[in-house]
This record gives C-alpha cells, sequence and structure tokens, in this order.
C-alpha cells in the first residue's frame, strides 16, 4: 500500500509544447482517484508519467516514500491496464498473467499459485488455456486486470480500460472493478489506484475522487458530490453532469442577478457567499434544478425551441435572452404542459445557484467547506 | 368470374418474370463460366512459357548427352539417372555431397546471423530515439539503392587485410553484422505497424530492453523473420559471386561453383551431370519455398517491397 504524490509535474515535447503544467496531486492510501477531462487535456500523458513510460521534464513523482522519477516502469511498484489489453498475442492466458511475476523472478510454482488466485477472484479460470485473440473484449479486459492484479502492486493505473467494450459490458465491468477495489481495500490489500477516463460517467461512479483536467492543468480535485455541486470554475460546471450545466451571462446587481431585460433574485444565502461581485459574471444552474413554472412570479420566460424526449424525463431546449438553457422535467410534468405556448416560465432554485467570473471562470459563491 | 381470370393473369405474368429471371441466370452463370475458363487458359499458357525452362532443365537432366540437342522436347526417349550418378561423383575429389555440405555450412551461420543482427538493429530503429537516427536510417536506405558490386573491392581489400581469404568469414560477418540494408528495413516496416503496447506492457511487467525483444518483440515479428531467413536461405544457395571471389580451395565450395567447376574443367561439356546437378541445387530452394510460401508473401506484403 503507497501514497502517490506528485509535485510540480511537469511535461514538455521537444522543449516547445508544454503538455503538463506542473502540477500537483496526492493520491492517499487506497483511495480510487480518477483523472478525467477532454481528449488532449494530458491526462493520459500524466498517468503514462506516473507509469514511467514517458520521461518527466521536471517535478517529482512519489509513491509511498521513494521518489521514482527515473525509475524503470518495472522497479515503480506500479501495473497498468491498457485500453487495448495489450496482451501478449502469442501466450496463453495463464502465462500472460505470470509473465511479470516470472520477470521479477518468481519460481515456477510460485507464478503458478498466483495465477490460480487470480483467475479465481475474476472468474477466469475456464479461460487460462486460451490464447488472447480467442477472448472477447470482456474477457480480454478481466485477463488484463489480471495481470495487473497478480503483482500486487502499490498503485494500480488504469488507461481507459473499459473505452473499447460496448455500453452494457462497460456498465459491469465498472461495477466489478470498484468491488474488486473495495474488496481489495478490504483485504487490506495495496489498492492504491489512478484511473483515466474521458467518461464522466464512469468517474461519477467509480471514483473516491475525482480529478478534473483541462490542457495540462487540474481544474479541481474533490468527490463526485462536490464537483457536481460545488464546481471552482466554470470548466468544471460545464464538463461534470449531463445534461451540461446552463451559464447565463450578466452581472450581480445587489442581490438579485441580471441578464438582459429579466432579473434573477439571487436570495441571501448566496448573496452572502460571494466572494467577489464581478463585472462581467455569469450564473450557472444546472437544467435539475431549472424547474417548469405554472404561475408568473419570480419565474423567467423562455423560448421553447426543442424537446428531447427520454423515456423517463424530457430535455426542454429554450432560448433566454438569446441564449440556449436547457431544462428537464418528468415525463409526468410533461405530460401536464400546456404544449400549445411557444413560452414556457422557469424557476431556478436559489440553492442551487453559482455565481462565476467570468473573466477568470472561477466560482465566487461556493460555500465553505467542512 | 372477372376476378378469377385476373388472379391467372397475374399468376401468368408472375411465371413469365420468373421464367425471365431463370433464363438471365443461366446466361450469367455461362459468361462466368467462359470468362473463367478464359481466364485459366491465359494463366496456363503463361505459366507454362514461364516454367518451360525449368521442366525442359528436369527432363533434360534424364537424358544423355547425344539426345540433349538432338531432342527439344522435355521427355526423354530413353530416360537415364547417368548424369546424376556421374555428376555426384564430379571431376575432383569430392563429392557432390561436399558442395552440399559447404553450402549448408555458409547457409546456416548467415541466416542465424541475419535474423538475429537484423531484428537487433531494426527494434533499435523501430522503437528507440536516439542521436542522428535519421541520418544512420538514411544511409541504410542509400546502402540499399547502391548496386551491390560498388562495394565489392573494397570489401575485397578489406577482407584480404584480415587475412579472411579463402575462408566462409567474409560470407559470415557482415550478414552477421546487419549487413543486409533490405533485411532492416523489411524488419522495421514490419516492426513499424505492430503497436508498441505490448511493448509497454513489458516494460511495466519489468523487462529491460532485451527482454522486451526477446520475450515479446521477436514472437510478433515471427513471420517476417521467418520471410528473412527463407529470402537469405535462397539468395545464399543461389549466389554465385560471392564465394567466387572469396573461396579459392575446391574443398570448401558451395553448390553454385561446383556447377560451375564442371563446365570449366571439362573439355567437351557433360552436359546431362550438369543438368542433373542443376536440377539437386535448386531442389533445396523449390522445397522450402514451396513449404513456405505463405511466410514469403507475408513478409513481401508487410515491408511494401516486391521480391
Amino acid at each position: 500500500m503507497a501514497r502517490l504524490q506528485l509535485r510540480n509535474l511537469e511535461k514538455v515535447y521537444g522543449g516547445a509544447f508544454k503538455a503538463v503544467h506542473g502540477i500537483n496531486l496526492d493520491v492517499e492510501e487506497g483511495e480510487f482517484m480518477v483523472l478525467v477531462g477532454p481528449s488532449g487535456c494530458a491526462k493520459s500523458t500524466t498517468l503514462r508519467m506516473i507509469a514511467g513510460l514517458e520521461e518527466i521534464t521536471a517535478g517529482e513523482i512519489r509513491i509511498g516514500d521513494r521518489i521514482v522519477n527515473t525509475l524503470e516502469p518495472g522497479k515503480r511498484g506500479i501495473a497498468m491496464v491498457f485500453q487495448n489489453y495489450a496482451l501478449y498475442p502469442h501466450m496463453k492466458v495463464r502465462t500472460n498473467l505470470a509473465f511479470g511475476l516470472r520477470i521479477g523472478g518468481a519460481s515456477k510454482a510460485e507464478a503458478a499459485k498466483a495465477v490460480e488466485e487470480v483467475a479465481k477472484i475474476l472468474e477466469i479460470e475456464p479461460l487460462l488455456d486460451r490464447l488472447p485473440k480467442q477472448l472477447s473484449g470482456g474477457q480480454a479486459q478481466r485477463v488484463a486486470l489480471g495481470r495487473a492484479l497478480i503483482k500486487k502492486p502499490d498503485v494500480f493505473l488504469f488507461d481507459e480500460p473499459l473505452s473499447n467494450l460496448d455500453a452494457k459490458l462497460r456498465a459491469s465491468m465498472r461495477v466489478r472493478i470498484t468491488d474488486l477495489h473495495k474488496r481489495l481495500k478490504r483485504e487490506g490489500m495495496a489498492s492504491t489506484v489512478v484511473y483515466v477516463t474521458h467518461d464522466q460517467t464512469e468517474a461519477m461512479t467509480m471514483g473516491d475522487r475525482i480529478c478534473v483536467m483541462k490542457d495540462g492543468h487540474i481544474m479541481q480535485v474533490a468527490t463526485p458530490k462536490e464537483l457536481y455541486e460545488q464546481p471552482a470554475n466554470l470548466f468544471v460546471a460545464g464538463f461534470i453532469g449531463s445534461p451540461e450545466m446552463n451559464v447565463i451571462e450578466g452581472h450581480v446587481d445587489g442581490s438579485d442577478f441580471r441578464t438582459g431585460g429579466q432579473v434573477i433574485p439571487l436570495g441571501e444565502a448566496l448573496t452572502g457567499r460571494l466572494t467577489a461581485r464581478p463585472e462581467r459574471a455569469a450564473l450557472g444552474i444546472r437544467p435539475q434544478h431549472l424547474a417548469l413554472a405554472t404561475g408568473i412570479n419570480g419565474a423567467l420566460s423562455a423560448q421553447l425551441r426543442g424537446v428531447e424526449f427520454m423515456g423517463h424525463e424530457v430535455y426542454l431546449h429554450a432560448l433566454l435572452d438569446g441564449r440556449e438553457v436547457t431544462t428537464v422535467a418528468s415525463a409526468a410534468e410533461f405530460e401536464r404542459m400546456d404544449r400549445s405556448l411557444d413560452t414556457i416560465r422557469l424557476l431556478p432554485e436559489a440553492a442551487n445557484m453559482h455565481i462565476f467570473d467570468r473573466d477568470s471562470g472561477r466560482n465566487v459563491s461556493l460555500r465553505a467547506q467542512g | 368470374m372477372t376476378d378469377i381470370s385476373q388472379a391467372s393473369d397475374v399468376f401468368t405474368a408472375g411465371a413469365d418474370a420468373l421464367a425471365e429471371a431463370r433464363r438471365h441466370q443461366r446466361i450469367q452463370q455461362r459468361r462466368a463460366r467462359i470468362s473463367a475458363i478464359m481466364r485459366y487458359a491465359i494463366l496456363f499458357g503463361v505459366g507454362l512459357v514461364m516454367l518451360y525452362p525449368l521442366i525442359w532443365l528436369v527432363g533434360a537432366s534424364f537424358k544423355t548427352n547425344a539426345e540433349i540437342f538432338a531432342n527439344p522436347g522435355f521427355i526423354p526417349r530413353e530416360p537415364t539417372t547417368e548424369g546424376y550418378v556421374q555428376g555426384w561423383e564430379t571431376s575432383t575429389p569430392y563429392t557432390f555431397g561436399r558442395f552440399f555440405w559447404n553450402s549448408f555450412l555458409i547457409i546456416l551461420p548467415k541466416t542465424i546471423g541475419t535474423a538475429i543482427s537484423c531484428t537487433m538493429v531494426a527494434y533499435g530503429f523501430a522503437r528507440f530515439d536516439f542521436p542522428l537516427k535519421k541520418l544512420l536510417f538514411s544511409s541504410v536506405i542509400a546502402i540499399l539503392l547502391l548496386p551491390n558490386v560498388v562495394t565489392r573491392i573494397p570489401q575485397y581489400i578489406l577482407f584480404r587485410e584480415l587475412g579472411w581469404l579463402d575462408s566462409f568469414l567474409p560470407l559470415w560477418v557482415p550478414s552477421a553484422m546487419a549487413g543486409d540494408a533490405f533485411f532492416v528495413f523489411m524488419l522495421v516496416q514490419f516492426l513499424r505497424a505492430i503497436p508498441d503496447d505490448m511493448e509497454q506492457a513489458a516494460r511495466v511487467d519489468g523487462c529491460n530492453s532485451w527482454q522486451t525483444l526477446l520475450f515479446v518483440v521477436v514472437p510478433m515479428l515471427a513471420p517476417a523473420l521467418i520471410s528473412v531467413c527463407l529470402f537469405q536461405f535462397m539468395w545464399t544457395m543461389n549466389d554465385f559471386l560471392g564465394p567466387l571471389i572469396y573461396i579459392s580451395s575446391v574443398d570448401k565450395y558451395p553448390v553454385s561453383l561446383a556447377l560451375k567447376l564442371s563446365i570449366d574443367t571439362t573439355e567437351a561439356f557433360e552436359w546431362n551431370r550438369i543438368l542433373a546437378m542443376s536440377v539437386l541445387t535448386i531442389t533445396p530452394a523449390l522445397a522450402v519455398f514451396f513449404m513456405a510460401q505463405k511466410y514469403f508473401i507475408e513478409g513481401i506484403s508487410a515491408g511494401g517491397i516486391k521480391g
């Protein structure tokens, strides 16, 4: 078991392109940390630097109490699961699993015993004598997982391990991996995980904490709940949550937020929390917190532009002073709605509103921690 | 009543359409068959023209000396194995077996050396970054384009200075030092097509570069390596100029030189012996080729080069 620490980690390619800008991240012992971000945000590069597959330009990587900056990948106490499994095509599953141990100097008997144990945990015993090409995607992924597990590493690294699977299998593998993590943790085994994904569902459902990255910078590190409820900036607000958070541009005027001709009362609690009153502000509110209103009072009026029927709920897309906003209504609510009108009335929940500084992107209405 | 007559009209029309469709299908099938017959006829004809010398060679090796020039056909009138028996004895103190053994002694170390050295060099070029990599790789390509003849004399002088003349060393050593740029290039191309994830997985599993090469890269490279070995085998078997330049003792002659020997030393050429030994000489290469056709094609298509 070990803690992973990144200190001022930098990666510069060819002396010109800076991919990672001095990031700092602490992953606690036994923690499941998810690195998430859009493509090109350097999440995979960061993971590969931790693995030792990519050289670091500056900074420090510490696993446990060792600085591993210049250590070979095999000596860092890590195991990695790759996106396309990277099983050795010419070796049977059994040999694939045992390979790392054998290279590390384990005897044949030790390796065989470890293979049996891991195969049992992952339920891949019937596959042991197959070649990788005889496995389905899900099976190959489990073998890849087994190859990492068998090494009993200090830190597990996952590089988008589920992106090659279909949606259904992905969901079941998600559960399997989180269960496995909990089990390892319970049994007191090494279980520090760094998991890279671009899929926010994976991030939200699997991570103890999530590190949101953008262009080689860390935007926020927090628990899934905190990320959702307290996004530190506009980027996180937009990236986490589906449908995306509505961002309404305007300015704060006393205890109101003014946008175009409309006024949204912010309420005392929110105005009291404001750490700044930016000239160019944005009000962020999730579609789920923008209720369809029946009355007129305090409601915003918006022109309905489109409806997306999702089954149990309906996404309504409307224009609020020329800017698109989305709201989520339950199917029942949608049934009750007077659909002959072009205009809908929206009531934002004051408790779930955020005020952002449009220039810095910062959330200036965060609740005090603790 | 009208309904029934209408229905029967529909039936008739349907039957007509069906008959028409069947006829059409028959015509198409016939056309396809004719076209196939034509294709095969042409292929067979051209194939025969190309193979005829070989077939004639085999036929002629069973003819008597007198018949070879008298009879242009390839089926011997009085088949005899005299050519084989006498050819095998040769006009030297050694039998042809000795020359086959010599060929084997040249081919085996050379092929193994080529496979090992070219794999290492190709792995380096395909997977590592090092100073002057581009320049060095360009020089590999340049060597590929260089006619062999150009380097013959400097090489000869070099090996003479080293005292390697009349030994197999000049034939082995350049290949064991990845001197065959073609193979290096072929393997580099093949390696580039293999994703490096498995190698990264091996590094994470604790392999150093050599272990990665040996346990992960070489097995994946197997089809290309087999074709490298096959090419080297055939080319060495057929190589005449190399042994001619460097080997002067008859007891070290490979089969390619031994064939020439029987032409040189006999005043009246015993053509049937020469042809018989030629047949024996090409047999191993042919056998290997037919057994390993699949790998040849794989190797050629992977390298994107015509053989």
